[in-house]
């Protein structure tokens, strides 16, 4: 086996025991980027010679462990000090932030080594990556299809060997649906478990950033760096912060697994339903007891998900005016114009539509109508879950409706783009922690096994996850790119 | 112009920036004056990804800004996003509180006119936002090719205090102004500057015929930066509205603003823009719940407040209501007279000095009773000296002046000086006698009956002894002496 | 059903979006079928139900009054696409 196709938490064995260093642990990516990187096009930005001297920089150290000397990848919606910071839009191509996101200075601590940003939709508003205002990135399994989105380009790259884990955000399905397109682990956290603070928000009740990796051990690696409480976050829980990989060798004898009918109806592929089907008796045979369960008000889901998420992303996106930085129209006579015209120039297609959306969503005689009504599912929604779990300890259902699509299939038809997350919206609106795990393959293509659990049982989801995994060898399976 | 014919209704929306060490949302100093963009951070300067978090002290002034203002505490209270485009708005939308607001159905008393006439102004409510950055203009907003921003201010916390449209003149409007900042500056929750705009008053106004119920349309007047152009520009509004009603022409629902120079309102709608705040709350921030234990807290550490201050004064020490009015006008003013009746117990003398002599210097100086050299200790010797007659009240004034310039001590000025008083009866008896001596015309005329003459020997006694003579002295032995003749 | 052409630049306006005619149209078009399916929530009752905000159980997340390190000038303006005298520079505001 090759020194990129090993998991993060190989190489720290390796690392550690100085089989190998963090500088040929670079290199070994840095070539394997090269190789396949015109393929897959998952980077923005790459930091190869940053990260050469922040792994120089470890391989002196002798106390860390952890990420310490892995090479990674952060989506480019989380804030990099001295290094741009685009969110795949024109709008901040050249946007330096003075500061690190709080999960990014986690990482420098953890000694982790970053070798570049990854493209996404433009402010993770898409579910494809198709709507980057740089170029798509192709799905390493099949590089006529998307690789998923937001997180399309953190996906791509764990599944490419590119990175050994990226860092993506989930508003509604962000991490875990490219992270089933592409055959790796996503994991959204509880809202409040990783600190905010440096993402650049979408719909701030709703973002969630959270790890992508190619096993579950190391998802429960990296989120032992990203998780905890952040004052600069007011949304951040000030609670204890397990040892996620303290969970990953329990059993799962007795656990109580639901699986709402609601997420096997109509617009689910059945060969998908065929693959969480066999997943659920292998929970079964895994000690699980495991049933069929109601999350009635699931069909109201996405509709009220795109009336908040794009409320508050018309205020998030305001910011953007070419005023203090970004893109400026500089032909422009006045002020009112030259926002007018930088904002149109500089913004993409979808990110247009959602701030057409929310901006007319809030406004004067709709409010009620279409705001103020969304909260109220929202509260139905969230009811729902609670019920479930005082039932169950884990729910599981499909991480998407299909596997991969082909680019361009669903880019002109917003209303089919926004159904590809139907499976995975819920989450967010319930604030609730839940991981796709691989599942299967369907002609050839991955497909995720997406578990959810009730606030903080992100220990309990990795336990499930793990004991999943060590029973299967889907995880195992990784995309030919021919060099 | 029939002006008795119309009514004014008048409702005031008062934006104070609060005394905080640093911002609202992040922990940039909030001072005035500084360097443009040298107090800004990440977060104030509106930047990606960045997140607000509430500073504690806001939220205390703001309980007992309201608890001062007689509002009811909202128990729970939150934040919402009020969204607009403005360069100096860095996020183009300002954290606010639309429908839940900290603190409501307040009132405030204010005096009309004179002693004991006073009417009371409804506060609908006091919230809490951010202030926005600056724009700097090269001439005025009219003309300017471009313009600067700079965001030192931006994020400041603001209380935003809502009346209710209880006022029907300029004066009216001015006094709720004067007394709402008293009490903002006896709370020590605000400098209170109009100049420095952090205090910041817009009015609605609106005319009707007398006996009419309903409201006409109003029109809301800014940039309003003193007392004095906040009473002349709702006089000046009260008067336009009337005009065009007499006219028969219609009221049109504008925002106007003072301009200063020209004195009159002037029209500030450019361009067609539909106001729609699209207010929702902010995800970034969580709610407020405020408990009873909370908000008596805050209430026990009320200071004592003008109206309370002045109830003291004419109850305990027997003031006029106009006097003690007047002596709590201001917080410095106030500790200032507490302070000197300690020292010289007795408040009516106290209170003439205060609002006599040094009122007058420090006007003429252009002071306030904060730089005042004065202290307490001092003049309550002064007092002290002028009560045992150890100088002459006449004399006492010219060294309240020069404690007033130097700041030295009434003892060391009268002996360096040579101002005590002469109360040896031999020696003002050897000036009488040279007095009359020297007045033999004047001395008729008293013989004659013309009693001005004796005022005016006392005045020759008086300056004869330079002034140090005891009057009360000089007075009997003169007439004695006169008598003899 | 379409947006007409008239709410779309309404609010585009609000939105400070200067949009093509063809983006007006596409939008109209979109919005609309969007819209349409917003309009399922209508067939669900939600009478007495209490909007939901806020996901957490938290209140009253404050920090105390400090004052914390400014950035360097250089970092502010860094990113300006038009500075003078240490300010962002924009065109006349009306």
């Amino acid at each position: 086996m090759k020194l990129y196709q090993q998991t993060a938490q190989k190489i720290g064995e390796m690392l550690a025991k100085k089989e190998v260093t963090s500088q040929e642990v670079l290199e070994a990516t840095a070539e394997r980027i090269r190789q396949v990187e015109n393929k897959v096009q998952a980077f923005t930005t790459l930091t190869l010679d940053e990260a050469a001297s922040r792994a120089q920089a470890v391989a002196s150290r002798q106390d860390l462990g952890g990420l310490a000397g892995i090479p990674c990848g952060v989506k480019d919606n989380l804030c990099t000090k001295g290094i741009r910071t685009t969110c795949s839009s024109q709008m901040l191509e050249n946007f330096i932030p003075p500061y690190d996101a709080t999960v990014i200075s986690k990482l420098k601590e953890a000694g982790a080594v970053m070798v570049g940003k990854l493209n996404m939709d433009e402010f993770a508003m898409g579910s494809s990556t198709e709507f980057s205002g740089f170029f798509p990135t192709n799905n390493p399994w099949d590089l006529t299809r998307i690789p998923g989105g937001s997180s399309g380009g953190a996906a791509a790259a764990v599944a490419a060997g590119e990175v050994f884990y990226a860092l993506g955000s989930d508003t509604g399905g962000s991490i875990r649906q490219p992270a089933s397109f592409c055959g790796v682990v996503g994991m959204k956290p509880t809202y409040g478990r990783v600190s905010r603070y440096g993402l650049v928000a979408f719909a701030s009740s709703l973002d969630q950033i959270g790890p992508l990796t190619r096993d579950v051990t190391d998802c429960a690696l990296v989120m032992n760096s990203l998780c905890g409480y952040d004052q600069l976050d007011s949304t951040s829980l000030q609670v204890d912060k397990p040892d996620y990989m303290s969970f990953l060798h329990k059993d799962i004898k007795g656990m109580k697994i639901g699986y709402p009918r609601e997420y096997f109806q109509k617009g689910v592929d059945d060969s998908i339903k065929d693959i969480i089907k066999k997943a659920l008796l292998t929970f079964e045979r895994l000690g699980a007891q495991v049933e069929e369960t109601s999350l009635p008000h699931s069909e109201y889901a996405l509709a009220a998900y795109y009336i908040i998420a794009t409320a508050e992303c018309s205020a998030n996106m305001a910011r953007f005016d070419g005023v203090r930085y970004g893109y400026r129209d500089d032909k422009a006579e006045d002020v009112e114009e030259m926002m007018c015209n930088t904002r149109a120039h500089a913004l993409g297609p979808e990110t247009k539509l959602r701030i057409m959306l929310g901006t007319y969503a809030l406004s004067s005689g709709y409010y009620d109508a279409y705001y103020l009504k969304a909260l109220k599912v929202r509260r139905l929604i969230k009811e729902d879950f609670d019920r479930a779990f005082e039932k169950y300890d884990l729910l599981v259902s499909p991480a998407t409706t299909s596997v991969a699509f082909k680019l361009g299939e669903k880019s002109a038809d917003p209303l089919a783009m926004y159904m590809s997350d139907i499976l995975t919206i819920p989450v967010n609106l319930a604030g609730i922690p839940a991981i796709s795990i691989p599942g299967g393959l369907v002609d050839g293509l991955p497909v995720g096994v997406h578990l959810m659990g009730p606030p903080l049982s992100e220990g309990k989801l990795l336990q499930a996850a793990y004991s999943f995994e060590q029973a299967t060898d889907y995880h195992l399976k990784t995309p030919v790119l021919e060099v | 112009m029939s002006r008795s014919k119309y009514e004014a209704v008048i409702g005031l929306e008062v934006h104070v920036e609060l005394k905080t060490n640093s911002k609202a949302f992040c922990g940039c100093a909030t001072s005035f004056g500084a360097e443009p963009n040298t107090n800004v951070c990440p977060i104030c300067l509106g930047m990606p990804g960045t997140l607000p978090v509430l500073n504690r002290q806001m939220v205390e002034y703001a309980i007992k800004t309201g608890l001062a203002l007689n509002c009811r505490i909202a128990e729970f209270c939150k934040f919402d996003r009020k969204n607009y485009y403005y360069p100096d708005l860095p996020k183009n939308y300002q954290i606010s509180q639309y429908d839940l607001p900290i603190a409501i159905g307040g009132k405030l008393d204010i005096e009309i006119e004179g002693d004991g006439a006073s009417k009371t102004i409804g506060i609908t409510r006091v919230h809490m936002e951010e202030d926005a950055g600056k724009l700097v203009h090269q001439g005025n907003i009219m003309t300017t090719p471009y313009s600067l921003v700079d965001l030192n201010r931006a994020g400041t916390p603001l209380l935003e205090i809502v009346s209710e449209p209880d006022m029907s003149s300029g004066a009216e409007a001015r006094r709720y102004v004067e007394k709402l900042r008293a009490i903002l500056l006896f709370l020590e929750v605000s400098d209170c500057k109009m100049e420095e705009g952090s205090l910041r008053c817009d009015a609605n106004i609106s005319v009707r015929p007398n006996g009419q119920t309903k409201l006409g349309t109003k029109a809301e007047i800014k940039n309003m930066n003193s007392f004095r152009a906040l009473e002349r520009a709702v006089e000046y509004e009260i008067d336009r509205q009337i005009k065009i009603l007499e006219e028969g022409g219609t009221i049109i629902q504008d925002t106007r603003t003072w301009d200063e120079v020209q004195q009159i309102t002037l029209s500030m709608r450019s361009k067609e823009e539909a106001h729609d705040y699209r207010y929702f709350p902010d995800p970034d921030l969580m709610p407020l719940k405020i408990d009873q234990a909370w908000t008596e807290r805050v209430r026990a550490s009320l200071p004592e407040l003008p109206d309370q201050a002045c109830l003291r004064l004419v109850e305990e020490y027997n003031l006029s209501q106009y006097d003690a009015a007047l002596l709590t006008a201001t917080k410095d003013g106030l500790e200032y007279f507490d302070a000197c009746v300690r020292q010289y117990p007795q408040p009516k003398v106290v209170a003439n000095w205060i609002m006599g002599e040094l009122a007058r210097l420090l006007n003429q100086n252009n002071m306030e009773i904060k730089d005042c050299r004065i202290t307490p200790h001092a003049l309550s010797q002064l007092l002290t000296l002028l009560e045992k007659g150890t100088i002459s009240g006449k004399i006492a004034k010219k060294v309240f002046e020069e404690m007033f310039q130097t700041g030295a001590l009434p003892d060391k000025i009268i002996e360096e000086q040579g101002l005590v008083q002469i109360s040896d009866e031999a020696g003002i008896l050897a000036i009488v006698k040279e007095v009359i001596n020297a007045n033999p015309k004047v001395v008729d005329d008293f013989k004659n009956g013309k009693g001005k003459a004796a005022g005016f020997l006392v005045g020759q006694v008086m300056k004869a002894s330079k002034g140090k003579a005891n009057p009360e002295i000089a007075n009997r032995l003169l007439n004695e002496e006169l008598s003899r003749l | 059903m379409a947006l007409t052409i008239k709410e779309v630049e309404h609010v585009a306006l609000l939105a400070r979006l200067n949009l093509s005619p063809g983006e007006k149209e596409l939008f109209a078009q979109q919005l609309g079928a969007i819209l349409e399916y917003f309009g399922r929530l209508n067939h669900l009752s939600t009478d007495g139900v209490e909007p939901l905000a806020h996901v957490l159980p938290l209140a009253n997340v404050m920090r105390d009054d400090e004052i914390w390190t400014p950035l360097d000038k250089e970092d502010i303006l860094a990113n300006a696409p038009l500075e003078e005298e240490g300010q962002f520079r924009v065109p006349r505001i009306v």
